[in-house]
């Protein structure tokens, strides 16, 4: 067992529980409102919901830093890890497979899914990306960690696959302190 | 009635049928129109008397309140006053009660989907899929 996976599994012992039926049917809840204040259109209902997301992602990865005492990322590599095994382990207790593509993109895949337990789409809300929460957690966190990606569900048991895939695509890497309008002369 | 081969399952809600299926046992041929009129007919008049059984005991199932022919309707009143009603030539009443239950794991899975809106017809194929595997299980 790699040190993220145990770091994870130790984070998810100690961390408070909420109870899974409440928290997938609070979501449940969540997303049929926002897709009746969109009326109905999907495109809009999954930006929303990223965007909820992001707000949570840009908070929780200070949650998760001061937490998880996890050692310092050199690479992209790294931070992949620690991301699939540790934090995803952390907030959500799910195990994950971390597939590295290419220095500038991985992929996470795991199976259980807390937020879709009960839900099954109905035919004409097939373009609805029901858990793409995760998908905006993972840009805004990111983003505070100066990357700057491009996050998507490429696979979901929702859709027919057997087991869900989101895709991170690095396209930039922001340089650390001031910008340069505040720079010192 | 010896050539009605048919087991009707219904689940009624307030005001509209939610779901139906029928179960064909094996090596049977589908039934005529008039037959299927007459089953509709049969498990729609029971409804009355599935109100009136629901009163008279505490329990959900409601066993066979009606026959006709024999036909037997067998209910099952869930909590949130939906019914599953059965239309069976003589089942035991303890395959019907498994199989009554058995239906109620998977609507109560069904209604704790977010997409699903109580009362409101079921057009979920998992559903449709699993209540007939149970049926085909339970009663053929």
């Amino acid at each position: 067992m790699s040190k993220a996976t145990s770091n994870g599994q130790q984070l998810w012992n100690k961390v408070p529980k909420a109870n899974a039926e409440l928290f997938a049917l609070t979501y449940g809840a969540l997303v049929t409102e926002v897709v009746r204040d969109a009326d109905e259109n999907l495109a809009t209902v999954n930006e929303k919901l990223e965007k909820i997301g992001y707000s949570i992602g840009i908070r929780c990865v200070d949650e998760f830093l001061a937490k998880s005492n996890s050692p310092y990322c050199k690479t992209l590599a790294e931070t992949a890890e620690v991301l699939g095994k540790t934090a995803f382990r952390m907030f959500l207790g799910i195990v994950v497979d971390v597939v590295q593509h290419s220095p500038s993109s991985f992929s996470l895949n795991f199976q259980d899914n807390p937020l879709s337990l009960f839900v099954e789409l109905p035919e004409n809300y097939k373009e609805l990306e029901y858990s793409i929460l995760y998908c905006g957690v993972i840009r805004g966190a990111l983003e505070m960690l100066n990357y700057k990606v491009d996050c998507q569900f490429v696979k979901s048991p929702l859709k027919g696959d057997d087991t869900h895939e989101i895709k991170v695509d690095v396209k930039q890497v922001m340089s650390d302190g001031a910008g340069e309008d505040y720079q010192e002369e | 009635m010896s050539g009605n081969q048919v087991i009707l399952f219904l689940i009624v809600g307030t005001n509209e049928p939610l779901y139906e299926a029928e179960i064909h046992k094996r090596g049977g041929t589908g039934n005529s129109d008039a037959v299927a009129r007459q089953n509709y007919f049969v498990v729609h008049s029971a409804l009355d008397l599935v109100e009136q059984a629901a009163w008279r005991t505490q329990n959900m199932y409601l066993k066979v309140v009606d026959k006709v022919n024999h036909q037997h309707v067998s209910t099952f009143l869930t909590a949130g006053n939906i019914k599953f009603i059965l239309l069976h030539a003589g089942k035991s009443e303890d395959t019907i009660r498994s199989f009554f239950n058995e239906v109620y794991e998977l609507y109560v899975k069904l209604s704790m989907n977010p997409f699903y809106h109580h009362d409101t017809p079921i057009t979920s194929r998992e559903f449709d899929r699993r209540t007939r595997a149970l049926a085909r299980r339970y009663l053929s």
